[in-house]
């Protein structure tokens, strides 16, 4: 256990981190794209927050530094709030629309 | 400290109560106060003539504040008095007390009444502003202000097109010479640092002539203007279109006679540029001919005297040019007198042949309006020059001043001195002898009305004895000793006598002879009827040029072209590129968002590119 924790210490190149992170954005991005149902795109939106939370934790452990904690605990905020007002909307969305659909929400078309 | 202030304010107050209350007020209130302001002025400036003394050693100078102030130039708003001024109060608010009185009787059934007595008020005020000023600005003030207040009382009738256009007319006439006026004050202020009179008058002679000549010029051009002298005489007899007492008031006695007021005024700029003055002189003699023959064949009565004034007015700046200013002067003070009597009683001739002014539809008036006819016949005898009346020791002046300028000057204006009393006793005959033509029963007219004329025929007739004008002014202009020549003076009466006896033969002993004149001078005739066709002749060269190019360049060309185009222009395009743009706006929230990806990847691919490593290459 103690040795696990040892190559994750130091042994865990940065490179892995930054993939995993890409990989998540990469998926976020995608289901935000493709997706119709809007929780399931706000969901993504969240995914790729985290994604960019994990690429900051992992620089400032590599860089010895503390503000990538601080960027991560701002966007972690942010995304509270976001989540909290997003999820507001999309509850009104569906009381007047009777629709998750994201395509069919199109009022402000041209 | 003699508050000069009060004179003009009086008027303004008048103005102000009648203008803004005079709706609601009663017409025997509204009389009461646009008289009493006049009135009240007219005796404000006998105050200040009994108090301040010898006005010509120690002229009144008060200084009320500063108006302009830029470096070392400084406009104040000033008063002053001397003997000219003076002389130009008594006549502003005499006759204007007179005429007012007058016009209580004749616009007693007129609509508008209280703005008729609002306009004449406020004209006053600006008018003595013109005389009490001290500095060319604080005078063209009142200059301005009394072209305004003629705008609007010629086309007080304003529902009737010829009054408007006429109003138009003089308005806009009147802009080309006050260009003029402009322009010579700007050449004054570069030229002598200031506007005022004293500092101006006395840094003139010693300026280069040119400049002189140049500033006078543009000073007789203002003039030209306001005092309807050639080439912008012509707004003048259309003025006829407003209100008898304006055309008495503003348009013969006060108003027009500013040009030679101010003429008179710089006179320390016009005697050091000799060739202005040879101008001013030419330009006067030329109008007073040129108008004594349209006057010769005007069968509307007021046009008549319309001309006349032009003609007169030509005189009095024949007297100016030739360097005879006092007598300028002291034929305004007479033509005041005997030509707003002239008009006034014109005013009541109409007003007995029920608003006719035609003289073909009048005679035998004497019968029914024996009073009129009486202060006419006084008028009529003063402005031929008959002796002893205002007119000949007037016009002796100016024509004694105008052989010892140049003969021939004399001879030309002898001649018109007689065609003047020929037109003048041929409107008297026309009107007052033979029998009633018109229709109704003509009557006199009331004692509102008579009172102020017979106060003018009395002036009329001895004005001349009274009022010595080249006596007061003789410190400011002195007259050459010894020009008095009894033969000039003969002459001169025996043309007025000739042209009053010629009327008399033709309209008659021989009433038939104008007509055969006029067949078997046919061409002559025409032309000068037409009015040798000025009018049309500046309608074809200036008016209609103006009018097609506003039209085809300014408006559809400029206005509707250009600026539309360019307006337009903007807007059709906005709206096409918008509507291209407006094309990504699908409302698909998924292509938004495939927009952003695509975005963000193109902009990372354009930083790589362009080696932004954002500190991560260090």
């Amino acid at each position: 256990m103690a040795q696990l924790l040892e190559v994750f210490n130091s042994g865990v190149p940065i490179t892995w981190y930054l993939l995993l992170s890409a990989v998540l954005f990469a998926l976020g991005v995608a289901g935000f794209v493709m997706r119709r149902n809007i929780i399931t795109v706000f969901m993504c939106i969240e995914l790729m927050l985290n994604a960019v939370n994990l690429s900051f934790v992992a620089f400032a452990n590599q860089h010895r530094q503390v503000s990538g904690h601080i960027f991560t605990f701002f966007v972690m905020v942010v995304a509270a709030a976001e989540a909290a007002v997003g999820l507001a909307i999309i509850l009104t969305v569906f009381k007047n629309r009777e629709t998750l659909n994201i395509d069919e929400i199109d009022s402000l078309k041209n | 400290m003699q508050n000069l202030w009060i004179i003009p304010a009086l008027p303004f107050i008048g103005f102000l109560i009648n203008g803004i209350f005079g709706r609601k007020l009663p017409k025997a209130l509204i009389n009461l106060i646009a008289v009493l302001s006049v009135v009240l002025s007219f005796a404000w400036v006998l105050k200040v003539y009994m108090t301040a003394g010898d006005v010509g050693a120690n002229p009144v100078n008060e200084h009320y504040f500063t108006w302009i102030k830029s470096g070392e130039f400084s406009v104040g708003w000033d008063f002053a008095v001397d003997k000219l001024t003076m002389i130009m109060l008594f006549v502003v608010t005499g006759i204007g007390s007179l005429i007012h009185i007058y016009a209580t009787g004749y616009m007693a059934h007129e609509e508008g009444y209280y703005r008729f007595f609002a306009y004449l008020n406020l004209f006053m005020f600006f008018m003595l502003n013109l005389v009490l000023a001290a500095n060319y600005l604080v005078l063209f003030v009142g200059w301005e202000g009394v072209g305004l207040c003629s705008y609007l009382l010629i086309g007080f009738y304003f529902v009737k097109k010829s009054a408007t256009d006429a109003g138009n007319k003089a308005f806009i006439v009147n802009r080309i010479g006050d260009f003029g006026f402009s322009l010579a004050m700007f050449l004054i202020v570069v030229n002598f640092g200031t506007l005022s009179f004293d500092r101006v008058f006395a840094a003139a002679p010693g300026k280069p002539v040119e400049i002189l000549t140049a500033i006078a010029l543009l000073l007789l051009l203002g003039a030209t203007g306001k005092s309807a002298q050639i080439p912008l005489y012509v707004w003048l007899p259309d003025a006829m279109e407003g209100p008898t007492p304006v055309s008495a008031l503003i348009h013969a006695a006060t108003m027009v006679t500013a040009g030679v007021y101010m003429c008179t005024r710089s006179a320390a700029i016009f005697t050091h540029a000799p060739i202005a003055m040879e101008t001013v002189a030419l330009i006067g003699l030329a109008t007073a001919v040129f108008a004594a023959t349209i006057g010769l064949l005007q069968n509307d009565i007021k046009k008549v005297f319309a001309y006349s004034t032009v003609s007169q007015l030509g005189y009095m700046f024949l007297g100016v040019g030739v360097g005879a200013f006092s007598a300028g002067i002291w034929h305004l003070v007479t033509h005041a007198f005997f030509k707003a009597l002239l008009f006034l009683g014109a005013g009541s001739v109409i007003h007995a042949c029920h608003g006719e002014q035609d003289m073909r539809h009048m005679g035998g008036l004497k019968k029914y309006a024996p009073w009129t006819c009486l202060v006419l016949a006084c008028a009529s005898l003063a402005i031929s020059g008959f002796p002893f009346t205002s007119g000949y020791f007037s016009k002796d002046a100016i024509l004694g001043a105008a052989y010892a300028h140049a003969p021939w000057m004399y001879w030309v204006g002898v001649v018109t001195a007689g065609m003047t009393a020929f037109y003048v006793w041929r409107a008297f005959w026309m009107t007052f002898w033979g029998e009633y033509k018109g229709h109704g029963h003509p009557h006199e007219s009331p004692w509102s009305m008579l009172g102020p004329l017979v106060v003018l025929a009395f002036l009329s007739l001895a004005g001349g004895f009274l009022f010595n004008v080249p006596e007061i002014l003789n410190s400011m202009f002195p007259v050459a000793e010894g020009a008095e020549n009894y033969t000039l003076t003969g002459i001169s009466v025996v043309f007025g006598l000739v042209g009053i006896g010629l009327s008399y033969y033709m309209y008659v002993v021989n009433p038939a002879l104008p007509e055969s004149l006029a067949t078997s001078f046919s061409g002559l005739y025409k032309l000068i009827y037409n009015k040798y066709f000025v009018d049309e002749v500046y309608d074809a060269t200036v008016v209609n040029p103006m009018i097609t190019g506003s039209r085809t360049v300014l408006w559809h060309g400029a206005d509707q072209g250009l600026i539309d185009g360019i307006v337009n222009g903007v807007g059709t395009e906005s709206r096409d590129i918008g509507g291209i743009l407006r094309r990504l706006q699908s409302g698909n929230i998924r292509s938004y968002a495939t927009w952003v990806v695509l975005g963000s990847v193109a902009l990372l691919i354009v930083m790589g590119a362009a080696g932004v490593t954002g500190g991560l290459g260090r």
